[in-house]
């Protein structure tokens, strides 16, 4: 950094030392560059406050309108829109036999997306280790390509792939066999495929290239003095892995599966398409249609626009805040977790 | 020893299984598409627009192009510009709490952003299914990545050099437009491919946005006037009956998937540019 005269009496902190240095330096043609570059920056907070004050406003008469009875019920409809009465609760008005409870799609979204990391945590460490420790570096980078590949393919033709191809090829050669087996939610009808399992396995790929990319970086990290220590101990590779690599990067793991979890449980566009969209009860079995909180939102925001009361639309505002409220704690802790970490470069919260 | 030796070869095995379940699906994707969408693909696709569930592409393809267009010129300026202020300018706290929220924006499901975006720009701004709504919505999605990439592309850009533009008396503005732009530009650059990939992807932000437009191809109108686009056509037609709208289907989602490769190869050759940069400035 430059030097620059600030009389030491003067110097209370580092930050107001800082602070003195940059006034210093800025001509008034800086000054507004700094202006026009620092309003570009507050747009995301802009946007943000936005987005967070818009869902609120929309919410708001659905949080008075319906109360607890929103958590703790398991119908979601919106009335008979055809009948010419109303229901009026606390001042706010909907259609007639309209009832917004949201269990089963809590439930949905839950499930679906721990399914999703159940699968995905493993697969994401073990295939990620694989590539940088046992690969030989010349073929990493071009095996790495299905990583990217994966992280590229858009959700909407991960859902054309699940009702078309993954689906019926999984329910006809895999779900059969399981569902013969009568454990119980483990068993019944299978279909085309399309329910919880289907989706869950579908959103497990969709948050693999995310878990994997930042382990990969994780794995990269470990200093090579301690591995060599390892193998001078006599250790092998694998276990130079598991006494050594993992124990050094589980943190970052852990905050790498936060974010994936966050991407499954918003994840809307694939699972509308595969989860076979079935509302006001719990699925019967684990391959048994299903709903999350996304998925509902997109496919009955069109419906909810004919409701004349408007209550149909700001009980989907509502669905929208409370997945808004999970997706952000899941980040949050993954943030939290990861910033705690003392390993060098470590890559969280890239993404895609 | 001998059970060490064999422990040693399950890790491994385990390890390989799940390299394979990583390259299955990925393989499994691209050929079942392209194969779905074979009997479509033609010249046809590429001159005709959709006519419900049959017809051409070439209405989506012109509206993802123009909505790809907007994202670079919305989220590429005002991401780009971000990016240097968290880098060049913010003080630590000030810096600290605008990168905080814009991670808090990252988070934010695709949903959320396509029910805001109806909400406001198209029902209370009464702009109507149109370009910009649909564009904006895309847009609040990419920012963090774009500023995120830029900041970082920046930071790896030695002290040394801002030490030494500033010894030699150039201003702030100056020392950031001639000497730390350049050598960061192959990172940014790399960052602005990430968006629109993500922007090519996405259609839950667009659905309630940009709405469709079925038979002709999209005008530069920002208001009132729908826009078609790719991911529209396979989400829409995968759940329509028949033959020709599935295969109208995966040929969007081939010709999407086309664009995107074109982007990653674009990225990667980016990448390497930035990589081989920051290596040499390091030196």
């Amino acid at each position: 950094m430059a030097v620059t005269s600030v009389r030491p009496e003067r110097i209370r902190s580092k930050r107001s030392m800082a602070r003195a240095r940059a006034r210093a330096e800025l001509t008034p043609r800086d000054r507004v560059i700094k202006f026009v570059l620092g309003a570009a920056a507050v747009v995301p907070v802009a946007a943000l406050g936005f987005l967070a004050y818009e869902m609120f406003k929309e919410a708001y008469p659905s949080i008075v309108f319906n109360g607890g009875k929103f958590f703790t019920t398991k119908t979601f409809t919106i009335g008979n829109l055809y009948s010419t009465g109303v229901e009026v609760r606390h001042g706010y008005k909907a259609a007639k036999g309209a009832s917004f409870g949201i269990l089963p799609l809590i439930f949905g979204t839950l499930v679906s997306s721990l399914i999703a990391l159940v699968f995905a945590l493993p697969v994401s460490v073990l295939g990620a280790i694989l590539l940088v420790e046992r690969v030989p570096r010349r073929f990493e980078a071009p095996l790495g390509v299905f990583l990217e590949l994966l992280a590229g393919v858009p959700s909407v033709v991960f859902g054309l792939w699940g009702v078309y191809t993954f689906g019926p090829f999984f329910a006809r050669d895999v779900y059969r066999y399981v569902a013969d087996l009568h454990i119980p939610w483990l068993t019944g009808a299978v279909g085309s495929g399309q329910g919880l399992l289907t989706s869950s396995l579908v959103l497990a790929i969709m948050i693999i290239p995310i878990v994997a990319a930042t382990t990969r970086e994780l794995v990269r990290s470990v200093p090579a003095l301690s591995k060599e220590g390892a193998t001078a101990l006599g250790l092998t590779r694998s276990e130079s892995v598991r006494l050594v690599t993992l124990p050094f990067i589980r943190t970052g793991i852990i905050a790498a599966a936060l974010l994936g979890w966050g991407r499954a449980l918003g994840e809307t566009i694939a699972v509308l398409l595969i989860s076979g969209n079935f509302l006001n009860a719990y699925p019967k079995s684990i391959f048994a249609p299903f709903s999350t909180m996304a998925s509902t939102i997109a496919a009955l925001l069109d419906g909810a626009l004919t409701d004349s009361t408007g209550m149909a639309i700001h009980a989907l505002a509502e669905v929208g805040l409370v997945l808004l409220g999970i997706t952000l704690l899941t980040n949050f802790a993954g943030r939290l977790v990861g910033r705690r970490l003392s390993g060098p470069g470590l890559p969280v919260g890239r993404g895609v | 020893m001998r059970a060490r030796g064999i422990r040693d070869l399950i890790f491994w095995g385990l390890c390989a299984l799940a390299f394979v379940l990583i390259v299955a699906p990925a393989m499994s994707v691209i050929i079942s598409v392209f194969h779905q969408a074979a009997p479509a693909f033609g010249w046809s696709l590429f001159t005709k627009p959709t006519h419900g569930d049959h017809g051409g592409l070439s209405n989506a393809i012109v509206g993802t192009l123009l909505l790809l267009l907007g994202v670079l010129v919305v989220a590429g300026t005002i991401g780009v510009a971000a990016g240097i202020y968290l880098a060049e300018f913010a003080g630590p706290r000030l810096g600290g709490i605008l990168r905080f929220f814009s991670e808090v924006l990252a988070g934010m499901p695709s949903i959320v952003i396509g029910y805001v975006g109806y909400i406001a720009l198209v029902v209370e701004f009464h702009w109507g299914y149109s370009l910009l709504a649909g564009l904006l919505a895309l847009s609040v999605l990419v920012l963090p990545y774009v500023v995120k990439t830029t900041e970082v592309a920046l930071r790896q850009v030695p002290t040394t050099l801002r030490e030494a533009s500033a010894g030699l008396g150039l201003p702030r503005g100056r020392t950031v437009a001639r000497i730390l732009l350049p050598p960061a530009i192959p990172g940014i650059v790399s960052g602005l491919i990430v968006a629109l990939a993500i922007s090519t992807g996405e259609t839950a932000p667009l659905l309630f946005t940009a709405g469709f437009l079925d038979g002709h191809n999209p005008g530069l109108n920002l208001f009132h006037h729908q826009v078609p686009y790719l991911t529209y056509v396979t989400f829409t037609d995968t759940s329509l009956p028949g033959q020709s709208a599935h295969q109208l289907a995966a040929a969007a989602g081939a010709v999407t998937l086309i664009i995107l490769i074109v982007l990653i190869a674009l990225g990667r050759v980016v990448a390497g540019r930035a990589r081989k940069q920051t290596e040499r400035m390091s030196l």
